[in-house]
């Protein structure tokens, strides 16, 4: 290695291959955004969905919870929660609004953010939504999440 | 000390130090929030404590990174930094921009920190990593911009290396791909793609040629081995870790709605990615044994050969295990990748920082290399962190296993907080290595404070150890 690769062929290896994964890498990015419309669920991006979205952002919900798995692993798997909460909108909204403000003992809690009917549908509506993007098998693996 | 402004990455290191143990109290607080739920609830919510806990983390790392590229780039340019007011200007603007976002989270709810900072004019709150107000993020990119530039301006007027030049490159791509940060769409799918484009294009891409330049620096002033031979090491290092690195982007393209070619995609060339870390370690220990000096800080050619042992350790072999995509299938979002999390950024970026530090920390104080006793208690240090690091992944890694089987894998898959539950145990020795590593960390604080015979170097081998 020493005599016959030399360091500026090193050098160029680099270059060279970089450009090129990187140039792949933006080609495949360029495709995956033209392919999303068959899977991301975009029809049903509705305001109150946006809406949602932007609750969920601004209370930090990722910080404790995860999002067809990325996040944090400190409470359950929210992108399949519609589905593993009977399909229901209404029971999302319940297990929000009954939160215990002071926690409960020893237990692991999420806060009452004391939102108002309009924020809990706003919500439900961007959770159920999430749930209905086409993962890859389908994924989560079963209804736990 | 060659030249009188690299002193300035002192102030970037004693805040970089600084900083990581406010990240460790926040992280031995989280552990004891996953065995006893309700500790410090509501006032430091789990939320708000990993928040802090990863900003400090990043923040910390920056402050490292910039502190090294003060330092190295004048010695390697062989001229003073272009602007040291602009380098004391952009440390002040930093470290209180950091301070006030971390004081932040603390102190209001998030949704109130969001609403005070205006964060429904542009969204960019609330994402995982990239919690901080969009007007932290404008003013990072700024701090950014002024300290490539600053860095840049040194670089293009003095002599050109290898070394430096891979680490702007590395730095400028930090800038960069920092800015997807500002790309927030409303489609969770485009919104979690381009996530990614900060945060693994970061930690697997471009902070990765920063960490090498950085091992390259130190490995050739600790050993004495011969340039050329280290900077072809590094250029194949950097090579394999984009070759692979790039399209190993794909690992995070598996489960969010994005099509199914990157399964083979993301499997394949993430599973390359120990590779470059696999050559790292062949890199290090072979130029430190082909040494030709023995240079009195036996301190920083630890932590060197660490960083490359333990970066292996934790982003290669922790990251192939869970890299495959049928694997990734059952471990995706566990506590396995929690695992893989922990070690890969104390092995990788952690301790690259602690290693530049360990180099010139004693230089910048005037001496060769720390005291014996004070190297010694630095050694330990470095022990006590590592050692109770490899037990924190392994406890999470435990936990993570028993997790995916009773919650994703049995016939009779358990609830998520049942799992939870029956794993604690695992929990609570998580907690315990953390606490060693918080004493690891108390120590190595400690070792800079520790006197003793000041290391004597004749006057030859003085000036070739600042060479």
């Amino acid at each position: 290695m020493r005599e016959t690769f030399t360091k500026g062929m090193a050098r160029n290896i680099y270059y060279g291959g970089s450009v090129f994964f990187f140039l792949v890498f933006l080609g495949l990015t360029v495709d995956t955004v033209q392919r999303l419309p068959a899977t991301d669920n975009r029809e049903n991006l509705t305001p109150t969905v946006t809406a949602g979205k932007y609750l969920w952002e601004t209370n930090n919900c990722v910080g404790c919870h995860s999002l067809l798995g990325e996040g944090a692993y400190f409470a359950p798997e929210l992108g399949n929660v519609y589905t593993r909460f009977g399909e229901s909108t209404d029971a999302i909204k319940a297990y929000i609004q009954s939160r215990p403000a002071e926690g409960i003992p020893g237990r692991r809690s999420m806060p009452q953010f004391n939102f108002t009917d309009q924020e809990l549908e706003e919500i439900a509506q961007f959770l159920k939504y999430s749930d209905g993007i086409k993962t890859a098998r389908d994924w989560p693996p079963n209804i736990q999440g | 000390m060659k030249y009188e402004t690299q002193g300035i990455a002192k102030l970037y290191f004693i805040a970089a130090i600084g900083l990581f143990v406010g990240q460790i109290l926040f992280g031995v607080i989280l552990g004891m929030q996953y065995v006893i739920g309700d500790f410090l609830f509501p006032e430091i919510p789990f939320n708000v404590a990993r928040m802090v806990h990863s900003n400090l983390l990043i923040v910390w790392l920056l402050f490292g990174f910039m502190g090294a590229a003060h330092f190295l780039v004048p010695e390697e340019s062989e001229r003073e930094l272009f602007s040291p007011l602009l380098a004391k200007a952009t440390f002040w603007i930093f470290l209180a921009a950091g301070a006030a976002t971390i004081l932040g989270y603390l102190l209001v709810p998030y949704a109130t920190l969001a609403d005070m900072t205006m964060n429904h004019l542009w969204p960019t709150m609330g994402r995982e990593f990239l919690e901080q107000p969009t007007i932290t993020k404008i003013g990072i990119v700024v701090v950014v911009l002024a300290f490539i530039f600053n860095i840049g301006m040194t670089i293009l007027s003095g002599r050109k290396t290898v070394i430096s030049l891979v680490l702007i490159t590395g730095l400028i791509g930090l800038a960069v791909f920092f800015l997807f940060a500002f790309y927030n769409p409303h489609n969770l799918v485009l919104d979690k793609m381009f996530w990614w484009y900060v945060v693994h294009l970061w930690v697997e891409g471009v902070w990765m040629l920063i960490m090498a330049s950085l091992l390259a620096y130190v490995l050739i002033k600790v050993t004495g081995v011969d340039r050329e031979i280290i900077e072809k090491w590094l250029y194949i290092i950097i090579a394999l870790v984009l070759f692979s690195g790039i399209l190993g982007t794909g690992h995070h393209f598996f489960w969010i709605g994005t099509p199914d070619y990157w399964q083979w995609i993301g499997s394949i060339f993430s599973a390359m990615e120990p590779i470059p870390f696999f050559v790292m370690v062949l890199f290090a220990f072979n130029v430190v044994n082909k040494r030709r000096r023995e240079h009195p800080n036996k301190a920083a050619t630890l932590w060197a050969l660490g960083t490359a042992v333990m970066g292996f350790l934790g982003a290669g072999v922790w990251g192939f295990m869970h890299t495959l995509a049928p694997i990734n299938f059952y471990t995706h979002g566990t506590q396995i990748t929690a695992a893989h999390g922990h070690m890969a950024f104390y092995g990788a970026y952690v301790m690259v920082v602690l290693t530049i530090i360990s180099y010139s920390m004693p230089i910048m104080r005037g001496q060769a290399a720390a005291n014996a006793k004070a190297q010694v208690m630095e050694m330990w240090s470095f022990w006590l962190m590592t050692v109770s690091m490899v037990f924190i992944t392994l406890f999470l890694t435990a936990a993570g296993i028993l997790q995916v089987y009773l919650q994703r894998f049995s016939d009779t898959p358990l609830g998520y907080m049942v799992v939870q539950d029956k794993i604690e145990i695992f929990y609570w020795m998580r907690l315990i290595a953390g606490l060693i590593f918080l004493i690891g960390l108390i120590v190595y604080l400690v070792s800079f404070f520790v006197k003793g015979e000041e290391v004597k170097v004749v006057q030859s081998e003085a000036a070739e150890a600042n060479a």
